[in-house]
Order: structure tokens, then C-alpha cells, then sequence
């Protein structure tokens, strides 16, 4: 029987099973731990009355009400409205990023600088980008004096995080401030690697700057411009950094997650946390669903030609590192 | 159309068209970097804001305009008391330590896996990258109203070996990127090894993970910025003030400290040097990291 097993191991099959089961056995049993064991236990305790701290036989089961309530109470659906502003906010950070990313495509002199500038608040963590902003908008601080420089009079600006008719764009303006260098980063990539010879050829047909960008680089980096719109829904659904760390959801600024997750953390009601969870998260697998065939509408195998794209990236990138990184086409 | 200058001199025709395209050249140029100084400003502004605060006394703090300049440049003081006070050595330490397991781990584990997906056929291989890529969708901080509690009843919460499993956890960008290198490894680099009597260890060793090392460079890059400045888990489960991480280290300031924003600023200047220190370095791995890491989400 040993023996048999002995020769099973040294088979080429027996190789085989052996290393699929050790390489992966620790990845998935992570995946299970930390992310399909708690959905499933959300998806229990959506059903449930409970606290953190209810031992496990004082949980009580409650049908359906933490859905009912998740509909009915003013606080949890609704604030899903706030995801209108995550939104146009995506919408700006998109349309900034590509602009300046068309803008540093071309030849700049101190290119490098401007685009470390732009790229750096992506580096930063939350909770610094809470102080930073927190600091930022205080009556009389930063932002109000730079506005008092350009002529506006104190007692006419808003109160940017209190005031309710503004304060949920100054949330926004924060989260593109910090991505839409990402943003440019990503969408510079993808231009970079489209075909510089067909630049030299448009250029010889007498195309202008906007004949360019609107026949050569729009069509170049249409895949990840798409994809990163459709990103841009769920993303703005599962709005959560900035709120949380800059207002804390105060003055009607609490998104959906902002909301549930005060539910859950601070007034222990996981019941209902789960079932926001659990609705955000049916939400959103559906969002996703939808942008998988949108894109396969649009991009029939948008996979292959991301993947080339990316690929030549990767290629423009390495001779770029190689040649002194002073090779930079000149588009003119 | 020849024209006689100042001096009697003819001057050569004007080619107009030349001259207008000239103008667009000037015209476009001055936006160009108007654009660009305009949103870099955008960008530095709030945080050169907090680099000018963070110089001044608390007197000075007081009495003058955030946007005025300290009066003693050199004033260090306010961030010797805020790494002080929110222990920021150790935090420091603490977040290496756990970038450097994360790291580690996620690169190790990831690449097996990755090796296994792309070069193996068998039943459930589907599966697994299915499971993968459902797990990418779920949003963590949706997740953490249950991790919480499986935390808690593993006994991991309050230990940094607890925070550093649940990172790796969660991580499933670097699996990706790995996958689609190993996808341009042509198989039969494996096959000749194989031929030569490696097996398959070997060839993952040997063979699949150096040439792996520019994925691998990407994935620690993406995987390190989003370790360092991960707070809110962390500030769930490193409860203890002395599990602080760097970033956490900066809920020291909430609080009765709220409003000396001297001392806050300097804290979190000295939070996001690492970082510029090391972004000045590996610029370019950075970008490149963002470019392949983001395609594919």
C-alpha cells in the first residue's frame, strides 16, 4: 500500500496533484477565512438581532425585519442619493485626468515634475488626507485665504464642511484631488503606448493637435477610458474614505457605507449592518454584471486588446528606462 | 506681399499660413503650462500649507494666517513633540514589520498560485479564479462587519501577526498581475527543465520566479503604498497603542489634541515622508506599477 503510494508520488500524475494541493491550499484557505467565511456569516447574521458581544445562543432571529428596515428607516437607503456626487466627482476626475494626460503626452519641458506633483496625493494614506483636509477647510485657514487673495470676501464664503448645500462637493473635490493623478498616471500609459508612427503620419496629413487627440489618442485608450467610467458607478455606490475620515459622516454628508458602518462599529446593531451590506453588495455585483456586458458590447474582446495594449506599455516603458529616458517623441 | 521696413530694407513675404500656425503654437504652449502649474498648485497646495504650519510655535500658530510664513524655518520642534507623542518610532517600526511579512507572504503565495493557475489544467482551476475574482468585487470595508467577528474568535485581534494574516487575506491585485506575466513565460522554458529532470518545485524556483521579478517589483510597489497607508483595519484590530502603525499613529491627534493643527501638520508631514522619500526614488517603477497594476481590475 506504501509502496504503491511511494510510486503514485514519484508519477508524473502523483507530481502533479501534489504541487497543485501545496500551492494552493494556503491561498484558498485565506480567501475562505477572510473573505467568503464572513459573507457567508453576514449573509446569517443579515437575518439576525445581535451585537458583537451577544454570545453566539443569544442571537435572535428576525425573518426579514433588518431588510425591511434597511428600506424603511431615512438614514440607510437614502443615503445612497449622496453617490449622485461621487459621481459627477468620477466624471470630473476622469475628464481632468485625460486632459492633462493629452497635455503631458506632447512634449513639456519640467514634464516629470509636473506629473510627480499631480500624481503625489495618491500616496498619501486616508487618515493624513483626513487631517490635511480637515485643516484645509476650517473658517479662516487655507482654502478661505487663498480665496481672500483672489478678491472673494470672508463673509460670503460657506462654511465648506457645515453647510449643507456644499459640503458633500468639497468631500468630492477631496477624493479628486487624490486619484485624478492616478487617473493621469494610467491614462498617460495608455497613450504612451499607442503607435508613434501614426502620429508622424497625421502630422504629415496636416492634422491639428484636436484632429490628433480625437482620431488617434481617443480611439488609442478607449478600452481603459470605458472601463474606467463603468468602475466609476461602484466606486461612487461604495463611497467611504473621504466622509469617514473628514467629516465622519456628520451635517448630511454619511454615505451608505459611512452609515452602516457606524451601525455596525459604534451603535453594534451588525444585524442591519449586514443586511446594508448585503443590499449594497446584490447592488453592485449587479452594477458589475452590466459593465461585463457593456463592455463586451463595446469591446468584443477588450481583453486581448488590453492586454496587447498593456504589453506595448510594458515594451515603451522598458526602452524608455533603457535609453537614458531622454528618448521622448516629439509629436509636432 | 513684400513690404520695406524701417530701415529701406525689403523684407521677405510674410507666409501667413505660418505665421497663424505659430500663433496656435505660442496660444497652445501658454495653456499647456498654464493647465499644468494650475493643478499642480491644486495638488502641493494643501499639503504645503500644512509644511508652513508645522514650523510655527503655537504662539505664532495663534496670532498669525495659516498662509504666512513661519518665522523661524528651522523650528523643528513640533515634530519632535508629535513623533513624541504619537510614538512614532515604534510606529514606524511596527509598519515595516508588517510590510515587509505582507510583502513576503502575498509574493510568495501569490506566485504559486498564479504558477499553478496558468500552468496546470484541472477541475476547479475555473473555479478558483472565479472565487478570485468575485472576492475583488466585494468591497473590504462591507466585509469587515463580519471579519470583525471571525477576527475576534481566531484570537488574531490585537497582534500584528492577527493584521498581517488578514492583509494577505485580502489581497488579490498581486494574483493577477502575476498571472498575466506568467502568461508570456513561454511553457517551454518549463518543458526543456523538465526534460533536464527539474521538477515542478524546480521549475517554479528556477525558472518561473526570476524571470517573475518585474511583476514581482509591480506588485510590491502597489502592495506596499496601499500596506503603509492602511488605516482603518488597522485602527479595528491594533487597538493596543503600542501595535500602532504609521498611519494610525495620527489618531493620537483626534481628540483633545483636535485643534493644534502645528503639531497634526507635523505629524502628518512626517507620516507621508517615507513615502515622498521613497516615490523620489522609484518614480518610474511607481508609474509603471500603476499602469500594469490598474488595467486588470
Amino acid at each position: 500500500m506504501s509502496l504503491e503510494l511511494v510510486k503514485w508520488i514519484k508519477s508524473k500524475k502523483g507530481q502533479q496533484t501534489l504541487i497543485i494541493f501545496m500551492f494552493t491550499l494556503i491561498p484558498l484557505l485565506l480567501l475562505f477565512v477572510f473573505t467568503y467565511l464572513p459573507f457567508a456569516e453576514m449573509v446569517k447574521f443579515s437575518f439576525m438581532k445581535l451585537k458583537y458581544t451577544t454570545p453566539a445562543e443569544n442571537r435572535e432571529f428576525v425573518g426579514l425585519k433588518n431588510y425591511i428596515d434597511v428600506f424603511s428607516r431615512d438614514d440607510c437607503f437614502s443615503a445612497l442619493k449622496l453617490s449622485l456626487y461621487y459621481i459627477v466627482g468620477a466624471l470630473i476626475q476622469l475628464a481632468l485626468a485625460l486632459y492633462l494626460a493629452t497635455i503631458l503626452s506632447f512634449k513639456v519641458r519640467l514634464g516629470n515634475i509636473y506629473k510627480g506633483m499631480i500624481f503625489f496625493p495618491y500616496l498619501i494614506s486616508g487618515i493624513a488626507i483626513g487631517f490635511i483636509f480637515k485643516f484645509f477647510y476650517t473658517r479662516g485657514f487655507v482654502f478661505d485665504t487663498i480665496l481672500g487673495w483672489c478678491g472673494f470676501d470672508l463673509e460670503n464664503l460657506p462654511y465648506w464642511l457645515k453647510d449643507q448645500s456644499i459640503n458633500n462637493w468639497s468631500l468630492v473635490a477631496t477624493s479628486i484631488w487624490r486619484y485624478f493623478g492616478q487617473n493621469m498616471v494610467l491614462f498617460l500609459g495608455a497613450i504612451m503606448s499607442i503607435d508613434p508612427t501614426l502620429y508622424e503620419s497625421a502630422a504629415l496629413d496636416g492634422a491639428n493637435r484636436w484632429h490628433q487627440f480625437l482620431h488617434i489618442i481617443l480611439p488609442g485608450i478607449k478600452p481603459v477610458l470605458t472601463l474606467n467610467l463603468i468602475l466609476s458607478v461602484t466606486g461612487s455606490l461604495s463611497a467611504f474614505e473621504q466622509p469617514f475620515v473628514i467629516t465622519g459622516g456628520s451635517n448630511g454628508t454619511g454615505t451608505y457605507f459611512v452609515i452602516m458602518n457606524t451601525i455596525a462599529h459604534t451603535t453594534q446593531k451588525v444585524g442591519l449592518a449586514s443586511a446594508m451590506a448585503v443590499v449594497l453588495l446584490v447592488i453592485i455585483m449587479v452594477c458589475t454584471a452590466f459593465q461585463k456586458m457593456i463592455m463586451n458590447q463595446l469591446f468584443p474582446n477588450d481583453e486581448l486588446i488590453i492586454k496587447r495594449a498593456k504589453l506595448r506599455a510594458v515594451r515603451e516603458h522598458k526602452r524608455r528606462l533603457t535609453s537614458n529616458n531622454s528618448v521622448r517623441f516629439n509629436r509636432r | 506681399m513684400s513690404t520695406v521696413n524701417y530701415y529701406g530694407f525689403r523684407t521677405p513675404p510674410v507666409d501667413t499660413q505660418k505665421r497663424r500656425s505659430h500663433i496656435y503654437e505660442v496660444i497652445w504652449k501658454i495653456v499647456q503650462y498654464v493647465s499644468l502649474t494650475f493643478f499642480s498648485l491644486f495638488s502641493v497646495v494643501p499639503i504645503v500649507s500644512c509644511v508652513i504650519t508645522a514650523f510655527k510655535t503655537d504662539e505664532e500658530y495663534q496670532r498669525t494666517n495659516v498662509m504666512s510664513l513661519p518665522e523661524n524655518p528651522l523650528n523643528f520642534r513640533n515634530f519632535i513633540k508629535a513623533f513624541v507623542t504619537a510614538d512614532m518610532g515604534r510606529a514606524f517600526l511596527n509598519s515595516v514589520i508588517v510590510m515587509l511579512c505582507v510583502l513576503f507572504i502575498s509574493v510568495v503565495i501569490g506566485t504559486q498560485l498564479a504558477f499553478i493557475l496558468n500552468r496546470f489544467k484541472f477541475k476547479g482551476n475555473k473555479l478558483i479564479r472565479n472565487l478570485f475574482l468575485v472576492a475583488s468585487i466585494l468591497p473590504a470595508v462591507a466585509m469587515q462587519v463580519t471579519v470583525y467577528n471571525i477576527m475576534s474568535s481566531l484570537g488574531l485581534v490585537n497582534h500584528l501577526y492577527g493584521y498581517i494574516l488578514m492583509m494577505c487575506g485580502t489581497d488579490v491585485i498581486s494574483i493577477y498581475i502575476f498571472i498575466q506575466f506568467i502568461e508570456n513565460i513561454p511553457v517551454s522554458l518549463d518543458e526543456s527543465a523538465i526534460i533536464d529532470g527539474a521538477n515542478y518545485w524546480v521549475v517554479y524556483w528556477k525558472v518561473i520566479l526570476p524571470l517573475l521579478k518585474p511583476a514581482i517589483v509591480t506588485s510590491c510597489i502597489l502592495k506596499g503604498v496601499a500596506v503603509y497607508n492602511e488605516y482603518y483595519c488597522a485602527n479595528l484590530y491594533l487597538m493596543d497603542k503600542k501595535l500602532h502603525t504609521m498611519a494610525t499613529s495620527l489618531y493620537t491627534f483626534v481628540g483633545p489634541m483636535g485643534s493644534q493643527y502645528n503639531l497634526i501638520c507635523a505629524g502628518v508631514i512626517i507620516s507621508l515622508l517615507p513615502a515622498l522619500i521613497v516615490f523620489i526614488f522609484c518614480q518610474k517603477q511607481i508609474y509603471s506599477g500603476i499602469t500594469e497594476g490598474a488595467v486588470k481590475e
